[in-house]
């Protein structure tokens, strides 16, 4: 077999649905029925889940560092609340888009800026454009509400038939309806031609440029479309909350994001959803341990992660699942992180 | 016009603060390429082992400085033989995370000893009030606070360029390989550059908390402040980062007389633009490496 059909096998291969996938899906449905007491918190694992995947699909597969990817998230989310506020656009998926294009503008307008220079500097323009956006949101309080943030959204029923409940059951599935979808689509785009290209830009970007890749227009797409994600992700966070405050832009929040993406494992897709799971988990059990200092820990875990290596870490969390997998199936592991290092 | 001159003149001493905080990032981020997101805890360290001295143990404010600066470097020489050194080879994505969770860590850390309001030490009567100098109102605080970064200024650009220790470090910054190739202890040159700077920063920590405030989110909320000077002032001298600190203290103190209500608008701006016109920093070269 020739290499090139090879890595087009591998492709397709890694492309197609495995049972696995299935499966997490159709528990993560279950979920909403099981466990009815639970939506709220339930809705802000999605929620994070989709923004952690917005946050992979830049530095999990183009290997963009970001610091500042709250900056779209919060763009989102004062877009979703404005609309609803003032009834621009009353409906809510119409205004999610909406939302989510705006952040996509200036996703767009931003990547400029960002393809440019190394690591250090992109770090920096990013934290700098979130900061800039904060600022901004602070200064023009008559629009945003200031520190006080947007109060009195009243938002309106789903394409005019589904309310809003106050049991968050209709945002949980809500929620869910809208991360699926993204799910389908950035599954789509990472492993077609575009994806692969970006992984090749990721590990190399002069011989991906050698090998005829135009690496800055593909670096200004996937960060413009992760702009979207971002985006969306900030709207549904003020759909199904019904607030939206300063603290969309704040560091921490994109902090949190980085940290919740390395729990999930960067460069594959599940790793946002997994890893936002895990995030919320431990942050319920530090918080029910220590209300007030649970950083402290949530801290102490982000050093852990990196000292112990991420990618050693990852493998002895699927030791266990690729046991029993290879005792039943009788094959050689199945489950494993592709390429976790960014 | 004495307005301008008064300025200016807490603008100097805003920005030589700035400087002393920084000038220890510089070196780890700038010449050891790594990103030391937790700089300002160590900072945080110096003003609060400052703040009890003075406070709760009646040290005059003179004699505590120096035992910031030691703590600071004591923990910072700690930290880096035990867990920084194994980082210097990991990509900026772990330095990143590892930073970051050092940051969040010292925030909870310092909230739980000391609690979460803003602290302040007690200075000396000598040390307050202000003076005025042909109707420039200059205050006593802030002149000393540019009396002592003026003379560390001094001091660190002779010891870089005039001592062996500065020539081993600017070779070692300058070509790892071929330094440790001329029996340069390289790692131990670095092990006491970044325990200086982290003394440093403890220093500055301890003279910032009347200017900046101490409080334990002191980390998180002049990171930005820090890596602007470092980025922006470039990593192959102390100058730069120097003048970037200057420009900034100015910069920032003149951006909130002027125009309040813009905020910290100006100074992100300025950075940004900055950054995309010159990626390795105003006074910056291309890095070795």
């Amino acid at each position: 077999m020739s290499t090139s059909s090879d890595v087009g096998y591998h492709a397709q291969h890694k492309a197609r649905w495995h049972y696995g996938e299935v499966a997490f899906w159709l528990v993560v449905l279950a979920c909403g029925f099981l466990f009815p007491s639970r939506y709220l918190i339930m809705t802000d694992i999605l929620r994070l889940a989709l923004f952690t995947m917005s946050l992979d699909l830049i530095l999990g597969y183009a290997g963009i560092v970001s610091l500042g990817h709250a900056a779209f998230f919060g763009v989102g989310a004062y877009a979703a609340g404005l609309l609803a506020l003032h009834g621009i656009v009353g409906e809510p998926v119409l205004a999610l888009i909406v939302a989510g294009l705006a952040a996509m503008v200036l996703g767009f307008a931003t990547s400029f800026l960002v393809i440019r220079g190394v690591d250090l500097t992109r770090l920096m323009v990013t934290l700098g454009i979130a900061l800039l956006l904060e600022a901004l949101a602070e200064r023009f309080s008559n629009i945003t509400g200031g520190t006080d943030g947007l109060q009195g959204i009243e938002m309106q029923p789903i394409f005019g038939q589904i309310p809003f409940d106050m049991f968050g059951k209709t945002g949980f599935f809500y929620s869910l309806a809208v991360l699926f979808l993204l799910f389908l689509f950035a599954r789509r785009v990472v492993h077609s031609p575009f994806g692969l290209s970006l992984r090749a830009i990721k590990n190399n970007p002069l011989r991906a440029a050698a090998i005829g890749i135009p690496v800055d227009r593909r670096l200004v797409a996937i960060y413009t479309l992760a702009a979207f994600y971002a985006g969306i992700a900030g709207a549904l966070f003020t759909q199904t909350t019904a607030i939206a405050s300063l603290d969309v832009f704040a560091f921490e929040r994109s902090a949190d994001l980085m940290l919740v993406l390395v729990i999930g494992g960067t460069g594959y897709l599940y790793g946002g959803l997994i890893g936002a799971v895990v995030f919320r988990m431990l942050q319920e059990l530090f918080s029910t341990i220590t209300p007030q200092y649970w950083q402290f820990w949530i801290g102490l875990v982000l050093v852990v992660i990196v000292l112990v290596g991420r990618e050693r870490l990852h493998r002895w969390v699927l030791y266990l699942p690729n046991l029993i997998i290879r005792q039943v199936a009788g094959r050689k592991a199945v489950v494993a992180v592709p390429e976790s290092d960014a | 016009m004495t307005a301008i001159l008064t300025n200016l003149f807490d603008g100097v001493a805003y920005g030589m603060l700035l400087f002393v905080l920084a000038c220890g990032l510089a070196v780890t981020l700038g010449l050891m390429n790594f990103v030391n997101l937790a700089h300002g805890a160590f900072a945080m360290t110096g003003g609060y082992v400052c703040m009890v001295l003075v406070n709760r143990m009646g040290w005059p404010f003179f004699a505590a400085l120096p035992l910031a600066f030691v703590s600071a470097a004591a923990i910072g020489i700690a930290l880096e033989r035990t867990l920084y050194r194994h980082l210097y080879t990991r990509s900026h994505l772990d330095q990143v995370l590892f930073t970051i969770g050092l940051t969040f860590m010292s925030v909870a850390a310092v909230d739980y000893i000391q609690g979460s309001s803003r602290v302040f030490i007690n200075l000396p009567d000598a040390l307050q009030g202000q003076f005025d100098l042909f109707g420039v109102g200059i205050g006593r605080y802030r002149l000393m606070i540019i009396v002592i970064c003026g003379l560390l200024t001094v001091g660190l650009q002779m010891v870089l360029a005039k001592t062996r220790f500065g020539s081993r470090l600017r070779a070692a910054v300058d070509d790892p390989r071929a330094a440790s190739g001329l029996g340069i202890n390289v790692p131990q040159v670095f092990a006491f550059t970044f325990a200086f700077g982290c003394g440093l920063a403890g220093l500055g920590g301890a003279l910032s908390a009347e200017i900046l405030g101490l409080d334990p989110y002191f980390p998180l909320k002049f990171m930005i402040y820090f890596l602007i000077v470092v980025t922006v002032g470039g990593s192959s001298s102390i100058t730069g980062p120097f003048l970037a600190s200057l420009l900034l203290g100015i910069g920032d103190v003149a951006g909130k007389y002027y125009v309040p209500k813009m905020g910290p608008f100006v100074i992100y701006t300025m950075m940004i633009v900055i950054l995309i016109w010159r990626p390795n920093g105003l006074f910056g070269r291309t890095a070795a490496r």
